[in-house]
């Protein structure tokens, strides 16, 4: 068992530490592997370019913070402590963003307000590309993240508060400036530093829609793709993993405060009905899907229309991926290829690593790494952990080079760039579970295998579904990671998107986007449908009631 | 029932700098019911998890029958479990939790369903084979726990706070069944409880533990009349502890008198505390009372307890609290209410010295 | 979806080992082919060489030829590529003054026109067909905007063009390095930068691919896109109302060629690769995009290709613009690509 651990902890290190290590050493390399100190980031820092791009990366972070939080914060509001119909539906619906690259929202941006936009008119002369049309897609796709935690916030609520407030003749303002926003302050903050971190780290919306507006992501990628200039890449690199690291500590200790708000006993809120306010919130729902199922829909059709704004008779002709640039339909096949791997081994490994470090004793040491290296990816960007990967695999003196340009490393830099969330699912599961069962089944002599077969990945089950379609969506939408390591023979969906926009074919990175999202959404569909069935055959147990 | 089941010598348990255990040594005699007894904290249930084998001692040695088990791992050992939360798998049913441990052993189906059918009637549970441990009442999994752990026939069960999760009736109910199966199975049987009553009524032995030692090893009767320490008598019952110096002879100064004790080691001079348990204290109306031992006090406070009441005392000497419990029937006689002077006498014969340190 | 499910049977199989994620190993002869030719002829080149060679398989790296070159530069140490089929020549001349190519003398290259091989004997590349700068305008959107149809590149600096223009990034697309090249060349040294400097004024935003501008203009995302004729023609081709102007002044072009690799494992099978890419059948290929080709006397027009493409060729210097590539992106970078500066 012990054995396990280690190689478990081993894995992160060739998968996670080495390569950031490479990157950092790399940082201070000039092109020709000189050590050099700090000079690349003076250089950095008196190219005024590329400082600019800083302050547009704080720019675009902090607005998008502010819009998504407080559409989110509203949603979630309407989905909680309003009895409007259909909350399941809008639910639903404000999830659509998790299921598509960020590069869509951008495209569709373009033929709403670019200029043969559908409704270009409603900017009113302002130009969709840069920071307007970078903000409005990062509030698209950050959305879900911010709505799924403020709806947990507010969920928790205590009943009995709102009961003493309104008992005290509070009126429903000073409630709500006293009970409720205290209440989710936690959720809140959490919910902004993930905006924050996920807007300031994001390379699919500005590189589509950000024009001539540069970011510190874009920056890297023209770097590294544009200019082969590594060693700068790596510069902003570290410059773009500071914000992140510290919107991650921030969440960290947030996240603790509120576990700490949720252990206390709390007495469910039932919302009460209030006619005109359940109509205000129903309204702004619909607003908000209108929103998302509208950027979902132009990109649809803008697959299907021939020759915008030309030729707007319907058809599949964006579908002949394979006259385009990003490697045709096999990338869509290697997509799937690679999300059922990073699937199937990356549950296997998160979840053992969970597994292992809950129940292995003693190895305090290599337990403590292991759970740092568990949490840190969280605090590294997908573009930062691609990079670090040339820079480690790819270098000749690696024994691991010849995983470089292969399926494999798409996939274990997938697994990597997604370990955090998984991981944190696992625990939960694994802590919710009964401590002594490994003791009970040791004085019954059977070995911890056994258990953990019989009665471990049974009772998990959830956990581990919800883990592998976590990381089947992922595979299927990530740009990020993998656009410096894929190869010819491992192009893939989300990346051809990519590279099919930067060659002007826009409809079929339409086409191709909206491949992803039916797939994804497709997979998500068979999700629930499997959970069902096996809830109904392994988790009868759950819904027992004690007679 | 005289014959060494487990021997455990000069047990330390370290976490770091902190010593869970330090230097325990104890026999546990074949067929025992053992009890280790002692506030949370005080290593009882580290001392249970060392003879599973689930947190190996720092120093140390540990025989079961015989046999050195010292640094054996636990599935190399020979003993069944019982949590306080049970533990059962909650996606088996009773059945399958039951035959958990009988499955591997290549038994044949029909001799486990046998073996499964027996321990559930032994348990009191044969007609709830198909049901999941949250389909069942917290004192069913007590027992259904039980019969798991007894279905491979260990050689020592042992049992972790079975019955702090239970409400009070329930408890009092599985007291009595565990003890009762325990005699009936003669299986030796070492439970860590924090709950003296529980350790009174079930033990053959209580161990009595504190700050990672043993403070008294004994039946539950000379852990209750002849508490080997201050801290043992403090903690099992009530005790009414008086700080006391010796004086010359068998005599102490306290309570703003003199008493007299039947035998006295401590050199005059010495600071002692000076227990008497509240039934041993003898009361009547004032005045009426005198001889050796004997003082005046106020009656403070009455609680009412059914057979009998508490009643709370002022000394008139030096006005330490004193309880002392008088039966409902000699209440009713002496017609006490707070504020009435009363005369008390400390039998000598009831009272124990406790040294103190300076 | 057959296709899928025994891909992912096959692919589940073969990765039981060693955590599987390994699988995928070479059989037959294969030979990674670096290219920048545009992605809907990939296939087509691909093909065409199984039709005399079945025995050999392409894979294909596609980018930009900015970012294919930078790739081959980065990669000198550790050369993941065999052949280089269909990029720029003044790219080539670049890895061929690093030493990274490997001089070879094809069958059949006497056939070829004198300009469409290196100078060293044995030659280092071969060219394979001129792509050639156009400016491809959108004849709807000029009309929406009272847009002259430009003649010569001095008209583009016309502010009436002001964001109206496209045109790819030098530091990553071929046609924005040829187009640059040529300008300098054109109007001199410093009257190409004044140029440059009036154009920068009227460019909306800078692409990082070559045909991205033209594909632009085509839906009518810009009015005008600075691109090349090839993009153009085919854009033209399918529908789009686009008219392909041959400026005046002269048009920078330069060569798509093909090379080896120094330190290829696959000699031999590059050998036959590059033998193939100088037939007559590969130039009749060629010629199905291009008008300009390596066996001139086998061209023939190109449909929707302006006819005077031949003529309006500048006397291009590769030697010297590839000598003066890095420094001449080097100032374009600091010139222009501040265009990111947030306009307060």
């Amino acid at each position: 068992m012990r054995l396990f651990v280690v190689v478990i902890a081993a894995y992160l290190v060739v998968a996670l530490a080495l390569p950031l290590y490479a990157m950092l050493s790399k940082s201070m390399l000039d092109p020709d592997g000189l050590f050099i100190g700090l000079a690349n980031y003076v250089a950095y820092f008196r190219t005024p370019a590329l400082v600019y791009s800083i302050k547009n990366s704080l720019f675009v972070g902090v607005l998008t913070t502010l819009i998504t939080v407080t559409i989110a914060f509203l949603l979630a509001y309407a989905l909680t402590r309003s009895r409007m119909p259909a909350k399941p539906a809008f639910k639903t619906i404000a999830m659509i963003p998790i299921l598509v690259p960020s590069l869509l929202p951008g495209i569709a941006l373009i033929y709403l307000f670019g200029r043969q936009g559908l409704i270009n008119g409603m900017l009113f002369g302002h130009d969709i590309y840069g920071p307007i049309g970078i903000i409005i897609a990062e509030v698209f796709f950050t959305l879900p993240h911010a709505l799924i935690i403020i709806t947990t916030a507010l969920s928790i609520a205590d009943a009995r508060l709102y009961e003493a407030a309104i008992s005290l003749r509070a009126s429903r303002t000073r409630i709500f400036f006293t009970v409720t926003i205290p209440g989710v302050r936690y959720g809140l903050i959490s919910a902004a530093f993930v905006v924050f971190t996920l807007a300031v780290t994001d390379f699919g919306a500005p590189k589509v829609i950000g024009g001539d507006f540069n970011v510190l992501a874009t920056d890297i990628y023209k770097q590294v793709i544009g200019q082969q200039n590594f060693s700068m890449g790596a510069v902003v690199s570290v410059v773009l993993l500071i914000p992140a690291g510290l919107a991650f500590l921030v969440d960290r200790i947030v996240q603790k405060k509120q576990v700490a708000l949720l252990s206390t006993r709390a007495v469910a809120l039932v919302p009460s009905r209030h006619r005109r306010f359940d109509n205000l919130m129903l309204g702004y729902a619909i607003i908000v899907s209108v929103f998302i199922v509208g950027m979902i829909s132009v990109c649809q059709y803008a697959a299907l229309v021939k020759f915008y704004p030309y030729d707007l008779s319907l058809g599949f002709t964006n579908y002949q991926f394979d006259l385009m640039d990003g490697g045709g339909w096999d990338s869509y096949f290697n997509s799937i290829e690679m999300a059922t791997y990073t699937a199937v081994f990356g549950t296997v490994l998160v979840f053992c690593g969970a597994y292992l470090v809950e129940k292995a004793q003693g190895l305090g040491v290599v337990r403590g790494a292991f759970q740092f290296l568990a949490m840190l990816p969280m605090a590294v960007p997908g573009l930062v952990l691609g990079l670090a990967y040339i820079f480690f695999f790819n270098s000749p003196t690696n024994p691991l080079n010849f995983l470089y340009h292969t399926m494999a490393i798409l996939v274990i830099s997938t697994i990597t760039h997604f370990y955090t969330v998984s991981h944190l699912t696992a625990t939960t599961a694994l802590k919710q579970m009964d401590a002594q069962f490994e003791s009970v089944a040791a004085s019954l002599k059977q070995p911890f295998y056994r258990t953990f077969f019989r009665v471990t990945i049974p009772v998990c089950t959830p956990a581990i579904l919800d883990i592998s379609i976590y990381l089947f969506v992922n595979a299927m939408t990530t740009v990020s990671a993998v656009v410096f390591l894929y190869s010819p023979h491992t192009t893939l969906a989300s990346v051809a998107v990519l590279n099919m926009d930067d060659a002007g074919d826009i409809a079929p990175a339409a086409a191709m986007g909206m491949m992803i999202f039916y797939t994804a959404a497709g997979v998500k569909i068979l999700h629930y449908l499997l959970s069902r069935g096996i809830e109904a055959k392994t988790q009868a147990w759950r819904s027992a009631v004690p007679t | 029932m005289t014959e060494t089941f487990l021997r455990i010598q000069g047990l330390t348990k370290l976490f770091g700098s902190f010593a869970a255990l330090s230097d325990i040594s104890l026999t546990v005699f074949e067929g025992e019911f053992v009890c280790f007894l002692g506030p949370s904290g005080c290593g009882k249930t580290t001392l249970l998890r060392a003879i599973a084998g689930l947190d190996i001692q720092t120093q140390g040695t540990i025989e079961q029958d015989g046999k050195d088990i010292s640094v054996l791992p636990p599935a190399q050992r020979d003993f069944g479990i019982v949590f306080q939360s049970y533990a059962l798998f909650p996606n088996l049913t009773v059945e399958k939790n039951i035959a958990y441990g009988l499955e591997s052993r290549r038994h044949q189906r029909v001799e486990i369903r046998k073996r499964v059918q027996e321990l559930l009637t032994l348990v009191d549970l044969a007609d709830q084979v198909e049901k999941y441990p949250a389909q069942l009442s917290g004192g069913q999994q007590q027992r259904v726990a039980l019969a798991r752990a007894l279905a491979t026939s260990p050689g020592l069960l042992l049992l972790d706070e079975p019955l702090s999760a239970l409400d009070a009736k329930v408890r009092a109910h599985l007291r009595l069944e565990i003890k009762e199966l325990q005699r009936r199975l003669k299986v030796t049987t070492i439970m860590v409880t924090h709950d003296q009553e529980e350790a009174l009524t079930m033990a053959d032995r209580i161990v009595v533990m504190n700050q990672g030692v043993i403070e008294q090893v004994g039946t539950p009767e000379e852990i209750y009349a002849q508490p080997a320490t201050e801290f043992v008598a403090e903690f099992i019952g009530t005790m009414n502890l008086v700080p006391v110096q010796a004086l010359p002879g068998s005599e102490y100064s306290g309570l703003g008198a003199r008493f007299q004790v039947n035998h006295n080691e401590l050199p005059a001079g010495s600071h002692a505390a000076l227990a008497i348990r509240p039934e041993d204290v003898q009361i009547d109306q004032a005045g009426k009372a005198a001889g050796e031992n004997t003082i005046q006090a106020k009656v403070d406070d009455l609680e009412y307890l059914g057979a009998f009441v508490r009643v709370t005392l002022v000394a008139s000497g030096d006005q330490t609290r004193l309880q002392v419990d008088v039966s409902t029937n000699r209440f009713s006689e002496l017609s006490l209410s707070a504020g009435s002077e009363v005369s008390i006498v400390l039998p000598p014969e009831r009272i124990l010295i406790y040294p103190r340190p300076d | 979806m057959d296709r899928l499910s025994q891909r992912i049977r096959s692919g589940l199989i073969g990765s039981a080992l060693a955590l599987g994620l390994v699988g995928i190993t070479n059989a037959g002869t294969e030979l990674t082919v670096y290219t920048a030719v545009e992605a809907e002829d990939l296939k087509k080149y691909a093909a065409r060489f199984n039709e005399d060679h079945p025995g050999i398989k392409i894979n294909w790296v596609r980018d930009s030829t900015g970012i294919v070159t930078a790739k081959l530069l980065a990669e000198k140490e550790n050369p993941r590529a065999d052949v280089i089929w269909g990029l720029a020549a003044t790219s080539l001349l670049l890895m061929k003054g690093e030493g990274m190519l490997m001089p070879y003398a094809p069958a059949g290259l006497e056939k070829l026109d004198g300009k469409f091989s290196d100078k060293s004997s044995p030659p280092s590349w071969t060219g394979m067909d001129a792509w050639v700068a156009a400016v491809c305008v959108n004849t709807v959107e000029a009309d929406k905007h009272n847009l002259p149809t430009p003649a010569s590149w001095k008209d583009l600096t016309n502010p009436v063009y002001q964001g109206h223009l496209a045109m790819p990034n030098p530091n990553s697309s071929g046609t924005g390095f040829l187009d640059v090249s040529s300008w300098l060349q054109i109007f001199g040294e410093d009257g190409g930068w004044a140029f440059m400097d009036q154009l920068h004024e009227n460019i909306d935003h800078y692409t990082h691919s070559g045909s991205k501008p033209c594909k632009q203009a085509a839906r009518g995302e810009v009015a005008i896109g600075i691109s090349f004729a090839f993009r153009g023609a085919k854009s033209k081709a399918k529908g789009a109302p686009l008219e392909i102007i041959i400026p005046s002044e002269g048009i920078g072009w330069d060569m798509e060629a093909t090379a080896i690799v120094k330190g290829t494992k696959n000699l031999d099978a590059a050998k036959t690769l590059v033998d193939w890419s100088v037939t007559e059948k590969a130039n009749q290929m060629y010629n199905e995009g291009y008008a300009v080709i390596g066996i001139q006397r086998l061209a023939k027009p190109v449909k929707y290709f302006p006819d005077n493409i031949p003529e309006m060729m500048i006397d291009n210097d590769f030697e010297w613009a590839a000598q003066n590539r890095r420094r001449i992106l080097a100032e374009w970078q600091s010139r222009y690509d501040s265009k990111s500066e947030p306009k307060s």
